[in-house]
């Protein structure tokens, strides 16, 4: 293929962003408000995805980064000029794809799933706005132009989340989401700021070299890591900034595929692979990145045991997966987090779907109401199933690949994160075919009458279930991982097959095979009663059905007793006090002083005369004593 | 002797000061009329002496307290004018009982 000219390369992130405009001020006006609102916004995402393939191909004959320039975006003389160009390497044109593709495949879903439904000039217009302002975050070579995508993405979050907004549920859920990833973005926003207080540029490949170079080092390096971090964790859902994602599961199902599940929750991932050559010269960042990343994939792996609302197993799932991912960062290689990233992509967007067409077809997705679905649902079943081996991490999903990666890395280097992940392991297999069973197994409990979706719902999750097979054959020489600039290839990666000589494979396999036959015995034969386990585990089991009361503490102590009574309380009392009351007191002198004052006012003519004849005489006397 | 400038300042001095006494210390507003009236009158007295004993060709201040008598006979007007209102709407001209601007 022709190498692609370079200034094409703003076409990819332009056409969503067309798409978007052409939605909202041509569309919206003509109160279009069929199913013509997507075929727009799928065009334009179709186009862009063309594109951004092209791109990836060329990167891979190429291997090579470009710097495409653009403009001046702010110019100050002599203090400062700030430039927005394009950097393009091998990690933004994965994502690119990655972005562009399930951003398609979910509005093509989105024709069916959202059929009929009000206000699809707003959905289609947003997806669209989405879909441009993470292409521009994984593009821009500024911080501070990929700070400002990074918050549209938020907005886009919150608008998509709270798409059905007359829903209290939803609302809430969009604002949670807002104010905790707020609290990530200001950690991101004071590591920029840091960055370039130290560097004097927001441009990204110069941070780098001049990182490498050794200018600014140290302490600096730490807190601008810690900080961008911090924007990682909110945006990526990571403990303790995770309560917004589960909420977040009120927007509208393929919402939840897109942004909480694929794509904007693992810009974070992306964030912190961005900015490695800053993480490598901290020591103590990278560990928090590693140590916060196991901690949140185990736990949120136990919280997912207990969630029966599908959906809510997903997001603690995506949660988790994310803490995998965030391990694999901190141990050193950005590689393998984004060939995770990568292959996670594929197979949970799959997931979502497969949740959103049961939802479709039962009306809910209460776990305890399903049951059966195998039969009338076959395609969504055997997609679902292909979606949970691949995040099992079954040989030869794509999810056994990349987790096999992660599983590694950590055997290398650090015996207690393996142990962290390898239970992680365990309870991802048991959560997600605790999930297959509980909705696909047994019999149909539905009220409703069962039936497939169609096939515009179809056909998008059976494209994704043959890459959540196949995505990780694309690593299956190493090749991926060469890509990204990991070039120690690990010796046992010899093929799809040669995976399998290597005993860690094995060890890894048994665990999440003996996670699902765990979860056949209990939800499935009901060999061993559910009701049992969680008597006899009690207290573990109120623990985790209670999501650690990390809400309550969050909602009850952080927020009420700290924040509102103690805190915003000071702050009203300064306000009223010591604000309000100093301008309270000017008045009050003022008022006090006319009391006074007005008594000089009788109203006795003759009083004034007085005094006014006393002034003169006192100027006269003036006027004579001077002279 | 014939009075020099000294004596008639001195008498006008004299009157101007009876006269501001009564109008600050009077209740009726007809006596602090007559008081007002008997300051213009020094006032009168002053000017013509100093006319005739510094410039005695020009009659400038004698013009002057002509006019000043005429002024002073419209202000009588206005103010027993004013005063007569005030008798009809308050059956009263002690200024003491109209201090209505008061606080």
């Amino acid at each position: 293929m022709n190498s692609m000219p370079e200034m094409l390369t703003w076409i990819i992130p332009a056409l969503p962003l067309a798409a978007f405009l052409m939605l909202l001020l041509l569309m919206r006006p003509l109160k279009i408000k069929s199913n013509l609102n997507g075929y727009v916004s799928i065009a334009a995402t179709a186009m862009s995805f063309f594109f951004s393939t092209w791109l990836l191909v060329n990167i891979v004959q190429t291997a090579e980064t470009k710097f495409i320039p653009g403009f001046s975006w702010l110019s100050l003389e002599g203090a400062i000029d700030i430039q927005v160009g394009l950097i393009v390497d091998s990690l933004t044109a994965i994502m690119l794809v990655v972005v562009t593709l399930i951003s398609l495949l979910v509005q093509i879903y989105s024709l069916g799933y959202m059929h009929g439904s009000k206000s699809l000039n707003r959905y289609f217009a947003f997806i669209s706005l989405f879909t441009m302002a993470m292409l521009g975050l994984v593009m821009a070579d500024n911080l501070l132009i990929m700070f400002m995508f990074w918050e549209i993405v938020g907005l886009c979050s919150y608008q998509l989340i709270g798409f059905w907004f007359h829903r209290p549920p939803a609302a809430r859920a969009a604002r949670k989401a807002f104010f905790i990833t707020r609290i990530g973005d200001f950690g991101f926003l004071a590591a920029i700021l840091l960055i370039f207080n130290a560097t004097g540029t927001f441009n990204i490949s110069e941070v780098h070299s001049l990182a490498a170079s050794g200018v600014i080092a140290g302490t600096t390096i730490t807190w601008a890591c810690l900080g961008i971090f911090m924007g990682a964790m909110g945006k990526s859902a990571q403990f303790p900034l995770h309560t917004w994602l589960p909420d977040a599961m009120e927007g509208p199902t393929p919402v939840s595929a897109l942004i909480h599940a694929a794509t904007m929750v693992a810009a974070g991932v992306f964030l912190v692979g961005r900015m490695y050559p800053l993480f490598e010269h901290s020591e103590a960042a990278l560990t928090t990145v590693a140590v916060i990343g196991a901690i949140t994939a185990l736990f949120a792996g136990t919280i997912a045991l207990a969630m029966n609302d599908i959906k809510k197993v997903l997001a603690y799932s995506t949660i988790s997966q994310l803490g995998f991912m965030m391990i694999a960062l901190g141990l050193g290689s950005v590689a393998i987090a984004i060939f995770h990233l990568f292959t996670h992509a594929f197979f949970k967007a799959l997931l979502f779907m497969g949740a959103g067409s049961v939802n479709h077809s039962t009306g809910t997705f209460d776990m305890r109401k399903m049951g059966g679905l195998a039969r009338p649902m076959p395609w969504t079943c055997a997609t679902f199933v292909i979606g949970s081996l691949s995040l099992a991490g079954i040989w030869p999903m794509a999810g056994f690949f990349s987790k096999e990666e992660i599983l590694l890395s950590a055997f290398n280097n650090h015996p207690l994160l393996f142990v962290l992940a390898i239970i992680a392991a365990f309870l991802t297999a048991l959560y997600i075919f605790r999930a297959v069973f509980m909705t696909f197994g047994g019999q149909v409990q539905s009220r409703f009458k069962p039936h497939e979706s169609g096939k515009v719902m179809v056909i998008p999750m059976s494209l994704l279930a043959i890459l959540a097979i196949s995505a990780g054959y694309f690593n299956a020489t190493g090749g991926f991982l060469k890509l990204l600039g990991d070039d120690h290839t690990h010796s046992w990666i010899y093929g799809i097959f040669g995976v399998l000589g290597h005993p860690l494979a094995w060890a890894s396999l048994l665990i999440a095979g003996s996670g699902i036959f765990l979860a056949y015995a209990i939800y499935q034969r009901r060999w061993i009663s559910s009701r049992k386990i969680a008597r006899r585990f009690g207290f573990f089991y109120t623990i985790v059905f209670h999501k650690y009361w990390i809400d309550e503490l969050y909602e009850k102590y952080l927020g009420n007793k700290l924040l509102n009574s103690g805190l915003f309380n000071l702050f009203n009392k300064f306000d009223s006090k010591v604000v309000d009351g100093t301008v309270d007191d000017v008045a009050r002198l003022n008022l006090n002083s006319s009391k006074i004052l007005r008594l000089v006012q009788n109203g006795n003519l003759q009083t004034y005369a007085m005094a006014f004849m006393i002034g003169v005489a006192a100027l006269a006397l003036m006027v004579i004593l001077v002279n | 002797m014939a009075p020099g400038l000294e004596e008639y300042l001195i008498l006008s001095a004299l009157l101007f000061s009876i006269g501001l006494f009564g109008a600050i210390t009077k209740r009726s507003a007809v006596v602090i009329l007559i008081c007002i009236e008997i300051m213009l009158v020094a006032v009168n007295i002053a000017l013509v002496a100093f006319s005739r004993f510094i410039t005695p060709v020009e009659l400038t201040g004698q013009a002057f307290a002509v006019f000043v008598i005429v002024v002073a006979a419209a202000e009588v007007a206005v103010g027993l004018a004013i005063i007569l209102t005030l008798y009809r709407q308050r059956h009263t001209i002690d200024t003491k009982k109209v201090d209505l601007l008061k606080w």
